[in-house]
């Protein structure tokens, strides 16, 4: 606990001195950014998502925008790209003032991004993806197919992609999809270029053709936005760098003037306001072990084991495999080799039904989607996976689950009306407690929390954090996914580290620190 | 290798074989004449396939067409019995008119109104049905209350074939080159397929799938004039429950009920197969009563093959250098 | 963050926002209730035929069979899934009846065949739609023609007679004075889904699925097999329906019940089920099938032929969701 906070003192102090220094100051300016953003804020019920951000993009020159999840990445590029209009703030185009309130205007002013997940339509050729929404035509105002081909085909030449450009786009994999989307980027003539994550999913070979693609990008005099968690490719691709942490803008300068390591303790240096709560029961002995899981496409030669009273971290980059691992393990995907022990006596699960029974319980990442049923009462909610008990001879019993739903909010501290409000009506950390409780309301052995408190007030997060260490003190056995490496290194008694679908580090004691845990999930641990 | 593998082309081999068992035992059934028959029985299932084919590729399903067709046709007779010396083509540009009308009531409750298609086209399906009743008070429009230019126009030969044949290979002419040339065309797959990435590339899918409404209710309704001018009938129950055999005729040519698959190719061929079966069983000496129970099967089977086609991988985490099974690092200590 | 469990800071919850009676004042139901007695008074206002109890236990036969599969269709769609084919296994049901009748088989026998023949054409839709995860919609376009297309393959243009007498009690019998067997059969069908869709684990798992199946998946209920079951249910409902309504026609032709799947799901819908699936109720459905069924009563009374009050069900039917949403549409707008 107290040598957490002084990890993150010592990266505060260690920070100072280069934020104040103008890093291209001595340099002399070379060109005019040609995109310039100035006090960008924007707010979402409950979260400030970005607090007054500047970022400048220069005509052929790749800026690297960095931070953790939830820094605000996305959000940025969602302003760019007219699908969030900003709460306070200016764009400027080459001085001139640009609003941009919708997709069109963003197109309009040259502003192309490629998202993260490529959004693309499958039943249409590559050359159709690539000009939808303006397709050449011919003098009766007809679609010019030949045209649109012939152009496709030149776009698609000129970033280096192999592609038939009347292929449909259903045969393509990622990668080739990726390059689409660039190519539809660049059909619009556009100026700036967005990239979120663009080798988030591709093999070492792919992204070797992004990187030359971005060259040539550069080349063209294109402003490009990078959005990475990589630093190897950051290092080798990016002019310039911007990092943001929760929504602030906590530094920018030039590639050549940075290391790695300031990076990393810009990414994840914090103020020392979050505070954990104290941990002093002492994991008990072994509840849970899992033995050389495996999936044929997600994660490979996954074995743990998780102790009485202990909180287990998962951190890795996102699309790492962790959430796919814990998936498995509460039954929703079928692993292709593996055992799972409770108590050392091997469980098979099949389905949730069955891990549920086994005392396994998940509580998911994606609230609104897997986590809650929205459209029903809080007390349904809680009562739903305790069903079986709740139920004599098949007939739910009204009293016993009110007064089920009323002792699990009641300890999560629920704020709500009454428990027969819906439960889409509540705030985000408020639905949280609810489909905490659910799972609680099962008594579980060992509860699964995959990122608890993404996207939940700061109050909220503090009260989940709490629980959390509670409900280890209980003797629970608690495995949290998370990419908060704050939460990460607070919560934790021991880190295991994921990467491309295996697991690349088990950290514990003194080697459990914020650049450890980047490192290893970003694969730079081992060139070091 | 992915020719072979289109539902175009498999619907072709599946047809030419049939014809060709037929033809095998009953030269007769291939005979020219015969064919176009085949053909003319099978316009109005095309022209409505087509139509419905637009509406599927949305996301959406128009169940009301059939309704639409008897709503349409009866009016049309009407106002041929009211009104003789009317001109047959201001008839038939009315009845487009009229059909495209029905086709945007579904259109609109859809777009700004949001409500699920079915609903609506469920809805309006009892509607415009009733109305038949209600404009006819019930009663029979027959053939000699027709004036001839009325019937005769469907049955008149134009290079051998009859002009209701004529209509619905204009109908396929003009329905591919929509989904093909235009962008509102491309935009029908643009919704289906992907409808949050049709609002980032600015096509408003509410207004695409109205419009798609509204050609179905056009097709729907130059079929109504035809049906009753060719027949030389008008009743409240003509084309009753034909809606289902349009969408049996579009899932069989492939056109995906998710929406976002399917060709105008596909639901032409979807249909001439409904409608060779239809022609074929007597001719083999297979009851027409029959007719209902495969074309069931056709649809099954063809929903069951769609199904399969549709399935896809997950995405890949695991490079592929990756050893499969076995732990790349040493156990943890515990 | 402080102590959760400090006195200031936790707070009761009640279990309720409003007493169960004041929800059940705004409902649906309650809307359905004045909707009927409108009808009602209406009806007996303008034909002095309508106030018989015999007319009026004769009109129940409007809506008596179509109810039953309407229960079972209602959990169905508030599951997410649909059964288009539901008119069509009664064609099939009613056909193998027949068929055994003409074997020599007698009325239990019978009973026990119209069941058996909903339960398996139930089966195959549920194992298409569940087991190989196809969309309920096409599979059961394609099952309703092919579930009929048996019939006429069978029968063609002829009909299976020559039932039993014993048989025609289910269709035409009385249990009291002008109460029918059918409607006993309606009222004990509307109870024992309304206890199984309000009261039951089983129902609550259907709101579960149809309100978010991925959600539902992960709190442990097996989706695939509730799924299944409701289209055994609808089969089987389909069955019973097909037993009441051969029995009363004394007949089976293959067109039997031509068109029935469009004004079950009409009546579902009415009666306050969300065609998208997560809400609806069974006292709602009953009372739409009611409804219904008078109004085509009292039409009938005054003459006015059956197919002009369809154009009022379809008015209906869009209405009932049209309202609510230009109401919230134009709230939104003046704030």
């Amino acid at each position: 606990m107290s040598s957490l906070e002084q990890k993150m003192a010592a990266h505060a102090s260690s920070l100072q001195p280069e934020l104040d220094a103008e890093p291209d100051a001595s340099q002399p300016v070379l060109s005019k950014p040609v995109l310039s953003l100035r006090g960008i804020e924007k707010r979402f019920p409950g979260v400030k998502a970005l607090c007054g951000v500047d970022l400048d993009l220069y005509p052929g020159e790749v800026t690297a925008l960095i931070g953790e999840n939830g820094a605000g990445k996305s959000t940025i590029v969602k302003v760019l790209t007219g699908i969030y209009t900003p709460d306070a703030g200016t764009l400027s185009m080459h001085d001139e003032p640009l609003q941009v309130t919708s997709a069109q205007d963003a197109v309009k002013a040259g502003i192309a991004a490629i998202h993260q997940e490529t959004v693309l339509f499958d039943e249409l050729s590559v050359a159709e993806n690539v000009f939808i929404g303006h397709a050449p035509r011919n003098r009766l105002g007809a679609i010019d197919h030949a045209a649109m081909r012939r152009e496709a085909a030149s776009i698609l030449k000129r970033i280096g992609a192999d592609i038939d450009p009347s292929v449909r786009l259903a045969d393509l994999g990622i990668a080739s999809r990726h390059l689409v989307a660039i190519a539809r980027a660049l059909s619009a003539q556009a100026s700036v270029v967005v990239l979120d994550e663009p080798t988030a999913s591709l093999s070492a070979h792919e992204i070797e053709e992004v990187y030359a693609l971005v060259e040539r990008l550069k080349a063209e005099g294109k402003a490009i936005l990078f959005i990475s968690h990589k630093f190897d490719e950051v290092f080798r691709i990016a002019d310039r760098w911007t990092v943001f942490r929760d929504g602030e803008l906590v530094g920018s300068g030039k590639i050549s003037a940075v290391t790695e390591d300031d990076l990393v303790r810009l990414m994840v240096g914090r103020d020392v306001g979050q505070v954990f709560p104290t941990r002093t029961v002492k994991p008990g002995e072994e509840v849970l072990e899992v033995q050389n899981y495996t999936h044929p496409t997600e994660f490979s030669g996954i074995s743990f084991t998780l102790r009485k009273a202990e909180i287990l971290g998962f951190y890795g980059l996102v699309g790492a495999g962790r959430s796919e691992v814990m998936q498995a393990l509460f039954g929703v995907t079928k692993p292709s080799d593996g055992a799972v022990l409770l108590d050392g006596n091997p469980k098979a699960i099949r389905s949730p039904a069955d891990a549920i029974n086994a005392g396994i319980v998940y509580v998911p990442e994606d609230r609104g989607r897997q986590g809650a049923v929205l459209g029903l009462p809080i007390v349904d909610n809680v009562a739903l996976p305790s069903l079986q008990t709740l139920s004599h001879r098949g007939f739910v019993q009204m009293a016993e689950e009110y007064a089920l739903a009323q002792t699990y909010t009641r300890r999560l501290d629920l704020r709500a009306a009454a428990l027969d409000q819906d439960i889409g009506e509540l705030s985000g950390g408020n639905q949280q407690k609810v489909v905490i409780a659910k799972w609680l309301a099962t008594k579980p052995r060992v509860i699964i929390l995959d990122e608890p408190t993404k996207g939940i007030d700061i109050g909220s997060k503090a009260a989940v954090h709490d629980f959390m260490a509670e409900l280890a003190a209980e003797g629970l056995a608690v495995i949290m996914v998370s990419s908060e490496i704050p939460e990460v290194l607070g919560m934790s008694d021991r880190v295991i580290v994921m990467r491309e679908g295996l697991i690349a580090a088990e950290l514990s004691g003194d080697d459990l620190t914020p650049e450890r845990l980047v490192r290893e999930a970003a694969g730079y641990g081992e060139a070091a | 290798m992915s020719f072979l593998r289109s539902r175009e082309t498999q619907l072709i081999l599946a047809i030419g074989a049939l014809i060709a068992v037929v033809a095998w035992r009953f030269p007769a059934f291939v005979a020219p004449g015969n064919l176009v028959n085949v053909l003319n029985d099978t316009s109005p299932l095309i022209l409505l396939a087509i139509g419905q084919t637009v509406v599927i590729l949305t996301r959406c399903i128009d169940l009301s067409v059939a309704a639409n067709l008897a709503l349409t046709g009866m009016t049309a007779a009407i106002i041929n019995v009211a009104m003789p010396d009317l001109p047959v083509p201001l008839i038939v540009a009315g009845s487009v008119v009229m059909g495209a009308a029905l086709g945007a009531i579904n259109g609109i409750l859809v777009w700004k109104l949001t409500i699920p298609p079915i609903v609506v086209t469920l809805g309006t399906l009892t509607i415009f049905r009733g109305l038949v009743f209600v404009i006819s008070d019930g009663q029979w429009i027959n053939a000699h209350e027709m004036t001839d230019a009325f019937s005769a126009l469907p049955r008149a030969q134009v290079l051998g074939l009859p002009l209701l044949s004529w209509f619905a290979i204009a109908g396929v002419v003009v329905f591919a080159a929509i989904v093909r040339y235009t962008p509102l065309g491309r935009a029908f797959y643009a919704v289906g397929g992907n409808p949050s990435a049709a609002v980032y590339a600015g096509i408003n899918p509410g207004r695409t799938q109205f419009l798609a409404f509204v050609l179905s209710g056009a097709a729907a309704g130059l079929t109504g004039y035809l049906w009753v001018a060719r027949y030389q009938v008008a009743y409240v129950d003509i084309a009753r429950g034909f809606e289902l055999d349009v969408v049996a005729a579009c899932v069989i040519g492939g056109i995906s009920i998710a929406g976002g698959a399917g060709t105008i190719l596909g639901a032409l061929l979807g249909a001439l197969f409904l409608g060779i079966v239809k022609n074929a069983l007597p001719v083999v000496g297979i009851s027409p009563f029959w007719q209902l129970a495969i074309s069931g099967a056709a649809i099954v089977i063809a929903v069951i093959a769609n199904g399969r086609a549709q399935r896809r991988a997950g995405r890949q985490i695991l490079k592929r250098e990756a050893p499969q099974g076995g732990s790349l690092r040493p156990e943890p200590a515990t | 963050m402080s102590d959760m469990t400090t006195g200031a800071e936790t707070r009761i919850i009640p279990d309720r926002l409003q007493s169960r009676f004041q929800r059940a004042l705004g409902s649906w139901e309650v809307l359905l209730i004045a909707v009927a007695v409108a009808v009602f008074t209406f009806n007996a206002l303008a034909s002095p035929f309508f106030l018989n109890a015999w007319n009026l236990s004769d009109a129940t036969f409007n809506f008596t069979e179509k109810a039953m599969i309407a229960f079972a269709m209602a959990l169905l769609i508030i599951a997410g899934e649909i059964d288009l084919s539901v008119a069509s296994i009664i064609a099939l049901a009613s056909t193998a009846m027949g068929a055994a009748v003409q074997m020599g088989f007698d009325t239990p026998a019978l009973v026990f065949i119209g069941l058996a023949t909903g339960l398996l054409c139930g089966a195959f839709n549920g194992l298409l739609v569940t087991g190989l995860g196809l969309p309920s919609i096409v599979v059961t376009i394609g099952t309703l023609s092919l579930f009929r297309g048996i019939a006429f393959m069978v029968l063609g243009d002829e009909a299976y007679g020559g039932y039993p007498s014993s048989f025609f009690w289910f269709g035409q019998g009385y249990v009291w004075w002008v109460i029918t067997v059918e409607m006993v059969i309606f009222a004990i069908c509307g109870v024992a889904f309304w206890i199984l869709l309000h009261f039951t684990g089983f129902g609550r798992a259907v709101f579960a699925i149809g309100n978010n199946p991925t959600a539902a998946l992960f709190s442990g209920i097996r989706v695939a097999r509730v799924k299944f079951t409701l289209f055994l249910l609808t089969g089987l409902m389909s069955g019973l329906a097909a037993v009441c309504l051969t029995s009363r026609l004394a007949s089976t032709r293959p067109s039997i019940a031509v068109g029935w799947e469009l004004e079950i799901v009409t009546m579902v819908v009415l009666g306050g089920v969300s065609i998208l699936g997560g809400s609806g109720s069974i006292p709602g459905v009953a009372l739409a099938a009611i409804i219904m069924g008078m109004v085509t009563f009292g039409l009938g009374l005054l003459n006015v032929p059956g197919i002009v009050m369809s154009i009022f069900v379809g008015l209906l039917l869009i209405a009932v969701i049209a309202i609510p949403r230009l109401i919230t549409m134009t709230k939104a707008k003046l704030s």
